[in-house]
């Protein structure tokens, strides 16, 4: 546990995460204006940062900063809804296609294939679009429905892991005690999947604050429903990046706080992953660029070239004192024939 | 054993990592490989004799490191300092290596015929294509596959063909040293023989010499004319390789000898060696070998590890305490090296033959 | 070749199950918004508009559900997509072949760019582990994370409102310039093409580059790439043997990311107001113009489809493994 939390990937993404995970929470506690009021009826250009409004308004005189906590947290529950729903899906489909093999297997593969196949973002416009506007679906309705396009990668990477799990050792025994299979499943192949599990999860998350944002950006989904992705959607109808003087405040924190939240979501997965396969670790497997330095050899381990060490060698456990002398001890010992 | 020495190991030693977290692999290792020579390494998983072969060559993957020693082939190239160019203008052209699971070595995506040519290409930039195919076509034949199969990928073959493949491409440029590193383990018992008897006959015929690894001395005893021994990283003997069939100078040696029967020869019970090679990152004291040794006594667990001591003229030698002449040399430690006049097996037990006065070693003996 | 006709029959179920898919999302909404639309759209259309929206919808036909079905399979064969609303009486179809040669220029030049770019900077990053190539894998994870339509508004923003150095809209220079094969033309389309292709390939490179990068490392430990340093083979050889080896993973996961990248191209589009088929779709969401919606959407499930079976053929070209003769 300690070891994960020496990687910095790690580190990093846990503190990103944690940040916006806390945003999420008392983001439109500490939103100082009501997003929707527009400060003034009679200016009708978007106002730089101020003492008043700390990132500036938006063409109508609403306040950026409000926005971007009330639409955080909308943004981030949407993308935990998807995240967690998807991965339900995935573990439910994946390991259970994984498990029992045979036609069962070869429906849900070709189910989680077409899902993987078809795009995702038109498919969920037409759904969307058809949802109508007028219907304003909660954050949780909103994060299923993405989910339905997203489980289908997970589902096909704990699929492959529960089929090399199937035929180990402890599965068989406990098929032979006479374990039920669900059971079998949950607790005894489940517990092997923490990471696998835990990769997919942050993963679709990731992919549900994308689509979501960009959902809300092309209008599909009301645009009285404050997130990041509306935002977006106000700023590029306002041409706020095509204007001379740049209304950078509306537009960069939202996309700001889209990048930030992904990358460190998928900082978190790296670390997870080169924790797993430590192949991807570092540098030059166990020895570090700083001990190659100090000991004379070259920074970057070359392939087919073996590194010779020039100076005196380093101390190690083994005792190299003197032999004890004997007959036929003499340098001798050493000589060719 | 004349010839000349082509590769000569001094005092050679490899680690794994640096510093303190180091593990040494190799300890003051001593080689020689004289032209035609069939020099065996023997030793179980872990003795580091692969780890020799491959940082001779400077193979060793990361993240080993050579700490200490030399390394020549020849009398004018120094292995352990030649750069890139120079060790690759040497590389298969004078030393090629056969790499243990022949199903991992070959380039999956690539026809068996590119795999030999891009060799040819690389160091015969000369050679026509049609030159290079039609050499290719005789190296295939040389091992005993038609020539037709050049355009073959190696999913396609089986695995004692792909052996064969690796072993031909390991000729492709006539080399004078082939390092094999297990090259026949990972195949069938009868495609071991097939193999290993169109080996020696390649020998035979194109005169290089063979490093052959193998955890199996009673192989090495059959087709090398010279057997090393190593344990725990360091070489504990080396002697011709009948001379340590018939007369064992090392107990681990001797402890080997015993793992597997003999053809001839009374019956006799089967041993092993008690016990399990030690962690490299937790040596014993002394002499690695005392634990598992029947033989051992004060000095072995006390002293620092035993050299190899010059035997016999300086035919062979054995890195024991025993045999540093001041003690007496249990019986089936000191067995004539040349078979008796009449057809007794020497592995019979001779009771109470050879023991000398003198001071009684402490310890048990098995 | 049985992989292959494998994979077609698979990418034909799958067309099938969009069609299907498409078919059935109108319906299956609560209260039925075809019925909204026509509503809206009773006042101002014409009748035969109604009554081609009515067929298309299902909405007061007597004709049963399956026969809708059956009803819907065969305009499609004949290349009916149904008409606009918004753009009426324009067929849909017309209007996506007027602007799918711009979606398709656009994403295929960008994504090539990208593919061989990431895939080389990967190469490099492997190979030359440790060194600044290294430090470039954050700002590329940035990069991936934020959404494409982002970075096309900060593509905006720098290179065309603040540097001036391309025009922030358009395909071409619509004021003065009429299509042709003139250099005119082509050199207005190129400059026109820049940020969006930029946009694109700044969002996705980074993906190709982590994936070859991490398949390189890998690639690098097996047994094949000791032997060639041992066969004494130049560098470029060596990480040429590796490299085409570790290219595989990356074209087999060539299909799942050309979803992604042909949804970011579209609203990438949006950003430029670039006259391919996001532009499109975006003017169909707004107006909701319903038919231009599914036409679109079954148009680009189409093209996905093509560009998965291009990346089989490929991926069966490299690895001989596959093709698995009798």
């Amino acid at each position: 546990m300690r070891r994960l939390l020496r990687s910095p990937k790690i580190v990093i993404g846990l503190c990103l995460s944690g940040v916006f995970g806390l945003l999420a929470i008392i983001g439109p506690l500490i939103a100082p204006y009501n997003p929707n009021t527009s400060a003034s009826t009679t200016v009708s250009v978007p106002q730089p940062p101020s003492a008043a409004h700390l990132l500036g308004t938006t063409q109508v005189q609403q306040d950026v900063l409000s926005q971007l906590l009330v639409g955080g947290r909308s943004t981030i529950l949407v993308a935990l809804v998807a995240g967690a729903a998807a991965t339900v899906l995935a573990v439910l489909f994946g390991v259970t296609a994984g498990y029992f093999g045979s036609w069962g297997d070869d429906l849900l593969s070709m189910l989680a294939n077409i899902f993987l196949v078809l795009p995702a973002l038109p498919l969920l416009i037409v759904i969307f679009g058809f949802l109508g506007k007028g219907a304003n679906p909660n954050d949780a309705v909103i994060g299923v429905i993405i989910a339905i396009t997203g489980w289908a990668f997970g589902a096909r990477q704990l699929r492959v892991q529960t089929l090399s799990m199937r035929n180990r050792d402890f599965v068989d025994s406990a098929r032979i005690i006479g374990e039920k299979s669900w059971r079998i499943m949950t607790f005894e192949i489940l517990p092997n999947l923490i990471p696998v599990v835990a990769t997919s999860f942050l993963f679709t998350v990731i992919y549900g604050v994308g689509t979501y944002t960009a959902l809300s950006f092309l209008g599909v989904i009301s645009t009285s429903h404050w997130s990041w992705g509306t935002m977006l959607y106000w700023a590029q109808s306002a041409q706020a990046a095509q204007q001379v003087h740049l209304e950078w405040w509306w537009f960069v924190p939202p996309g700001l706080a889209v990048g930030l939240f992904g990358t460190g979501l998928a900082l978190l997965n790296f670390g997870i992953d080169e924790f797993v396969n430590p192949r991807l670790r570092g540098g030059a497997g166990e020895v570090s660029g700083r001990q190659a330095r100090r000991a004379g050899l070259p920074r970057r381990p070359q392939l087919g070239l073996t590194p010779v060490l020039s100076g005196p060698v380093p101390p190690g456990p083994v005792p190299s004192g003197p032999v004890p002398s004997g007959p036929a001890l003499s340098g001798s010992a050493r000589s060719s024939s | 054993m004349s010839g000349d020495i082509l590769i000569e190991v001094r005092g050679l030693c490899v680690d794994y990592g640096l510093g303190s977290d180091a593990v040494h692999a190799v300890l003051d290792a001593d080689l020689e490989l004289r032209r035609g020579e069939v020099l065996g390494l023997a030793g179980e998983s872990g003795s580091g004799k692969s780890t020799l072969a491959y940082a001779i060559t400077r193979l060793l993957r990361a993240p080993g490191v050579i700490t200490a020693g030399s390394a020549r082939f020849g009398a004018s190239v120094n292995l352990l300092s030649a750069g890139q160019r120079e060790l690759r203008g040497l590389r298969w052209s004078e030393i090629a290596v056969v790499l243990q699971s022949s199903m991992n070595a070959l380039n999956p995506v690539l026809s068996i015929g590119t795999q030999f040519s891009d060799v040819l290409r690389a160091h015969r930039p000369d050679m026509s294509r049609a030159d290079r195919r039609a050499r290719s076509g005789e190296l295939l034949e040389m091992v005993g596959i038609p020539a037709d199969r050049l355009s073959s990928y190696p999913h396609e073959l089986s695995g004692g063909m792909r052996q064969r493949v690796m072993i031909a491409t390991a000729l492709a440029l006539d080399p004078s040293v082939v390092i094999m590193d297990e090259p026949t383990t990972a195949l069938d018992v009868v495609t071991q023989r097939e193999i290993l008897e169109e080996l020696m006959a390649l020998r035979d015929r194109l005169g290089f010499a063979v490093l052959f690894i193998s955890h199996d001395l009673s192989l090495l005893v059959e087709i090398a004319d010279s057997i090393a021994v190593m344990y725990a990283g360091r070489l504990v003997e080396r002697a011709g390789a009948s001379a340590i069939f018939r007369a064992p100078r090392h107990p681990y040696s001797l402890g080997l000898l015993s793992s597997f029967p003999a053809l001839h020869g009374p019956r006799r019970a089967m041993e092993g060696i008690p016990g399990s090679p030690p962690d490299l990152r937790n040596m014993p004291s002394g002499c690695s070998f005392h634990p598992r040794c029947g033989y051992a006594f004060d000095q072995c667990r006390s002293d620092p590890p035993p050299p190899l001591l010059d035997l016999e003229a300086g035919t062979r030698a054995a890195a024991c305490w025993l045999q540093d002449g001041r003690m007496a040399v249990p019986a089936e430690l000191a067995r004539p090296a040349r078979a008796p006049a009449t057809a007794a097996a020497p592995a019979a037990a001779a009771p109470a033959a050879a023991v000398t006065a003198g001071p009684e070693p402490t310890g048990g003996r098995s | 070749m049985r992989m292959i006709s494998r994979r077609v029959a698979f990418y034909i179920v799958t067309a099938v199950v969009a069609i299907t898919v498409n078919f059935f999302i109108p319906r299956l909404m609560p209260g039925n918004p075809a019925e909204a639309v026509l509503g809206r759209v009773q006042a101002s259309e014409s009748p035969q508009a109604i009554a081609a929206l009515e067929t298309q919808y299902g909405v007061q036909t007597k004709t049963g559900l399956w026969g809708q079905y059956v009803q819907y399979w065969s305009h499609l064969l004949h290349g009916n997509l149904g008409t606009s609303l918004n753009f009426y009486p324009a067929s849909v179809a017309g209007l996506i072949r007027a602007a799918l040669p711009w979606t398709i220029g656009l994403v295929g030049m960008a994504t090539v760019i990208s593919f061989v770019l990431g895939t080389l900077l990967g190469v490099a990053a492997a190979w030359r582990r440790g060194s600044w190539l290294d430090g470039l894998l954050p700002a590329m994870t940035f990069f991936q994370a934020a959404p494409y339509f982002f970075v096309a508004i900060l593509a905006v923003a720098l290179f065309a409102t603040k540097l001036g150095w391309f025009p922030p809209n358009s395909g071409y220079d619509t004021t003065t310039l009429n299509p042709g094969l003139n250099w005119p033309f082509i050199s207005s389309v190129l400059d026109h093409a820049a940020l969006p292709a930029l946009t694109i390939v700044l969002a996705s490179v980074a993906g190709w580059i982590i994936g070859m990068r991490n398949m390189m490392i890998t690639t690098m430990d097996e047994d094949y790439v000791l032997l060639a340093q041992a066969k004494g083979l130049p560098s470029h050889r060596v990480i040429g043997y590796a490299a085409r080896n570790a290219l595989l993973p990356s074209v087999a996961g060539f299909s799942l990311a050309i979803g992604f990248i042909v949804s970011g191209a579209l609203l990438t589009e949006i950003v430029f107001s670039y006259p391919g088929v996001g532009y499109l779709l975006f003017t169909a969401i707004g107006s909701d113009d319903y038919p231009l919606l599914q036409g679109i959407f079954l148009i680009i499930t189409l093209a996905v489809l093509l560009a998965n079976l291009a990346a089989d053929f490929v991926y069966a070209f490299l690895d001989p493994r596959t093709r698995q003769e009798a």
